[in-house]
């Protein structure tokens, strides 16, 4: 069910693009105001939330030690899982980001019979999550080339690997398949696994439609309807130089497409899309974990806090230790009143 | 213990289906077995947090304050300032899910409110559908919701089934730690008096007598002494410990359920064996402390302020005492506590500048790791000892035990102590297999007892919580003949023997200084006929 509101919704925001650009002849909002609105709230927005989470404190040292600490010199310590130095937290960062680290560790629980328990490896979600996203980093630096004049060498150089296969004319980039191959992947496991399902909610597959929607309508433009990329180009090179025009012959599938990037941009800030910037900011990462080495400071204060001191302790029982002979700090008559 | 199921009945209840409604829609029904009885008011009181009032989970009213959304809501909106950890992890979690079998809650009882993504949502659901725009205007079809009294008992419900053992951080990508909510959690139940008493009478306990069991200063030295009469008659050699001596080098702390209950008392009695020998051998000088008789914090599982409140009587009483250094016993939570909270909540106040980072006196080694909070785990001061030869350890006199690891979860996921005791466990037994990969080190399991809730009341939910360890303890026990379980953790010392009982009978728990104590021989001491259990010695010539 919510599955099916968020692609009706998806299919909405096309079907708005497509009579706004289209039916309405509005190509200057959907070509020009709205992407570049987009962009707007998308930069201001994440450096909000950001700037947002920066305000918060850090208070105590809690990063997951997910290794041996160090400790005595003999023993070998696992520098990057449970680093101590900036150097092996850095580490750790990149390969959580760039390698999905953690989700690398996934396994799977099984009921057997005779009260058995068994984990088997389950490296699916992390071989999908790192397709799609790589797919998805690739495509956008791919799409740099309609906003650079001349084409950066090494963009032409991803272009040129991506299409390595020579298929058809244009060429199919490998990255297409890839990244529509993960995104029905994550898409069906939601609906497909019955735990995952149960936790989705509208905000998890609207974006997956969302993503979906841009990736079949820019595949349409390219291998279908076979969009003139001159205009294109010049209508996107008018958006980054600010001298905006609509040329003529962009078809109406080219509106949907940026529409629901507009879309996709607009929504991140507000999204839980955000973990692209919090992943960088997660303390029980990204903290040193030498954490009895260093003193971590916390930036804020407990205020009026009430300690039971050592005087108070042996008042209430100074008679009881010395039967027992335990020291005390007072002796007996002077404290016994 | 009467209405628990036997094991394979209870196995036989668990299913990883969910149930067809929305999560939101499908009521929390309070289940005897899996809560535990409200705090008394009168512990709540004696350490001065609010609201302390008599109530029952199971009652519809549970006498909350009449403003008590506001006192949430303030509580939530000073924490998400305070606490980046806990705004980032309501912000960015996506659901995918990987968390989801990784909880022995969940894995044990199938409940899909105890897997972890879920147990946050229901806070996050609050958090959207009360602070964020989206979820203000949006509601539930942007995943919020309101706090009504429902979800509130629905939270103080799922927050007490969460042992904080942050297995299903590992996993995650952003590293979102359910420890970290269900700590906050807990900490604004409290703001309106829904602790429970497994929880707040330790802590009263603790902030009067210096111990979570509340044993008095001439008690507590009454049971050390028990246990020197035990050594006596075992060894022939009797310790002499030392209790808040002024000027000793070390101050000893250790969780007072060693000195309480089996058989954390075994592993006691092993470190003043250790201590004893120490002393005879190189002139040690340790002294135990009956102010701070604890070496575990329930103010933990109540609210950072409380947790520094008890913790604080550490550093006070190595001032007063003029010790060099802290050296500290085996409990998990109280490691998680030292290793990344001490030095930050009561350095600054309370750390003597007497203090020096920790030299082991005996080998020399310098304790440069803890440099800043200048407390050591005994597993490295002891590898440490047993790697310098210091020790003379007979491992035959451990010889009947076949020894596996539980690696505890928070020296393991908030240290990361595992190599250290494993050394010390393969210089003193003979046999020692650990279990399989994934479930140790790492990504080891609770024992289903921990943050507190090592109730009796809930005896359902530890066996259940308690299956993942079992299972995996079975395995070796069945393949390999295992029948020992060793941890440095008070907690599951109290909590794994039951759990063992319940799933694995023939598989018996120990700490690892009762291992060392066994193997420790004294110059001159006399042939030993048992075990610090009282058991017969295998014959060494076997």
């Amino acid at each position: 069910m919510k599955a099916l509101y968020s692609l009706f919704l998806v299919f909405a925001l096309a079907a708005f693009a497509l009579l706004g650009a289209g039916t309405l002849g509005m190509e200057k909002a959907f070509g020009l105001y709205i992407p570049f609105l987009a962009v707007a709230v998308f930069v201001v927005g994440f450096c909000l939330r950001v700037v947002d989470w920066g305000k918060s404190a850090v208070p105590f040292c809690i990063p997951t030690t997910c290794g041996q600490q160090e400790s005595l010199p003999w023993i070998k310590q696992n520098k990057i899982e449970n680093p101590s130095t900036t150097c092996g937290v850095v580490i750790r960062m990149l390969l959580e980001i760039l390698t999905f680290r953690s989700l690398f560790r996934n396994t799977k629980v099984d009921l057997h019979a005779g009260t058995r328990v068994a984990y088997s490896s389950s490296k699916w979600l992390w071989l999908g999550a790192l397709a799609f996203h790589y797919a998805f980093l690739i495509t956008v630096v791919r799409h740099l080339r309609f906003f650079t004049e001349p084409v950066p060498g090494l963009i032409a150089t991803l272009d040129a690997m991506d299409s390595l296969l020579q298929i058809g004319a244009p060429t199919l980039y490998l990255s297409n398949l890839i990244f529509v191959a993960a995104l029905l992947y994550l898409f069906l496991r939601r609906v497909v696994v019955p735990q995952v399902r149960y936790i989705s909610q509208v905000q998890d597959y609207f974006p997956l439609f969302l993503i979906l929607g841009i990736a079949f309508s820019g595949i349409f433009m390219r291998y279908f309807a076979k969009v003139d990329i001159i205009s294109v180009k010049q209508l996107t090179m008018g958006l980054v130089t600010f001298s905006w025009v609509i040329p003529d012959g962009i078809g109406a599938m080219f509106y949907v497409h940026i529409f629901l990037v507009s879309v996709l941009l607009a929504y991140f800030p507000l999204s839980k899309l955000m973990h692209m910037g919090g992943v960088f900011l997660s303390p029980t990462r990204n903290m040193n974990c030498a954490s009895r080495k260093y003193r971590h400071v916390n930036p804020w204060k407990f205020e009026n806090v009430h300690y039971h001191t050592y005087e108070e302790y042996e008042d209430e029982f100074r008679e009881k230790m010395v039967e027992k002979g335990l020291p005390v700090d007072k002796p007996l008559a002077e404290g016994a009143e | 213990m009467s209405d628990l199921p036997r094991p394979e009945a209870l196995f036989a209840n668990i299913d990883y289906t969910p149930p067809k409604a929305d999560w939101m829609d499908v009521p929390t029904v309070i289940k005897p077995g899996r809560y535990c009885y409200a705090a008394n008011p009168d512990s709540v009181n004696y350490v001065g947090l609010p609201h302390a009032h008599k109530w029952n989970p199971l009652d519809d009213d549970w006498g909350l304050p009449e403003n008590w959304q506001e006192i949430i809501f303030n509580g939530l909106r000073e924490r998400l300032h305070k606490f980046r950890s806990f705004k980032i992890f309501m912000d960015i979690c996506v659901r995918c899910g990987a968390c989801a079998d990784k909880c022995h809650f969940f894995i044990g009882s199938g409940d899909p409110k105890n897997m972890p993504v879920l147990r946050a949502e229901l806070l996050r659901s609050v958090y959207r559908g009360e602070f964020t725009t989206f979820g203000k205007i949006l509601g539930r079809f942007a995943g919020g919701r309101k706090l009504t009294a429902d979800v509130l008992k629905e939270w103080w419900y799922y927050f007490f089934q969460c042992s904080e053992c942050r297995r299903c951080s590992v996993f995650c990508p952003y590293g979102i730690d359910t420890a970290e909510i269900t700590i906050i959690g807990r900490e604004l139940l409290n703001l309106i008096g829904l602790n429970i008493d497994w929880i707040a009478t330790p802590v009263a306990n603790c902030y009067r007598t210096g111990n979570h069991l509340g044993i008095q200063p001439h008690a507590f030295f009454d049971m050390i002494d028990f246990f020197c009469d035990d050594i006596e008659d075992i060894t022939g050699i009797r310790p002499e410990p030392s209790f808040n001596k002024k000027g000793a080098d070390i101050l000893f702390i250790t969780p007072s359920g060693d000195v309480f209950a089996d058989p954390g008392t075994y592993t006691c009695m092993g470190y003043l064996i250790l201590f004893e020998y120490l002393k005879r051998e190189y002139g040690l000088d340790v002294t135990w402390s009956t102010y701070a008789s604890e070496g575990g914090n329930f103010g933990f599982f109540t609210s950072h302020e409380t947790m520094k409140r008890l913790n604080s009587k550490m550093y006070m009483e190595a001032k007063r005492l003029g010790a060099k250094w802290i050296l500290g016993g085996e409990c998990g939570h109280m490691w998680r506590v030292i290793h990344q909270y001490m030095d930050t909540l009561n350095g600054p106040d309370f750390q003597g500048s007497h203090m020096e980072t920790p030299v082991n006196p005996i080998t020399g080694t310098v304790f440069k790791n803890a440099a800043g909070t200048k407390m050591v785990h005994i597993a490295e001061f002891t590898a440490d000892l047993i790697k310098h030869g210091k020790l003379n350890l007979n491992k035959k006199r451990n010889a009947n035990i076949h020894l596996t690891w539980h690696d505890s979860c928070n020296p393991a996921r908030g240290m990361g102590l595992l190599e250290e005791p494993r050394y010390v466990a393969r210089n003193v037994v003979e046999k020692f297999t650990d279990m399989p990969e994934g479930t140790i080190r790492e990504q080891t399991f609770c024992c289903g007892g921990g943050a507190g809730l090592n109730a009796g009341e809930n005896d359902e939910l530890r066996m259940m919580g308690g299956l993942p360890r079992a299972n995996a303890v079975k395995y070796v026990h069945e393949k390999y003949g295992v029948n020992m379980l060793g941890c440095v953790c008070a907690i599951d010392r109290a909590v794994l023997p039951n759990s063992m009982e319940y799933w694995v009978p023939e598989v018996d728990v120990c700490g690892l200084h009762e291992l060392v104590g066994n193997a420790l021989v004294f110059p001159g001491e006399k042939e030993r006929e048992t075990d610090l259990r009282g058991e017969d010695l295998p014959g060494e010539d076997e």
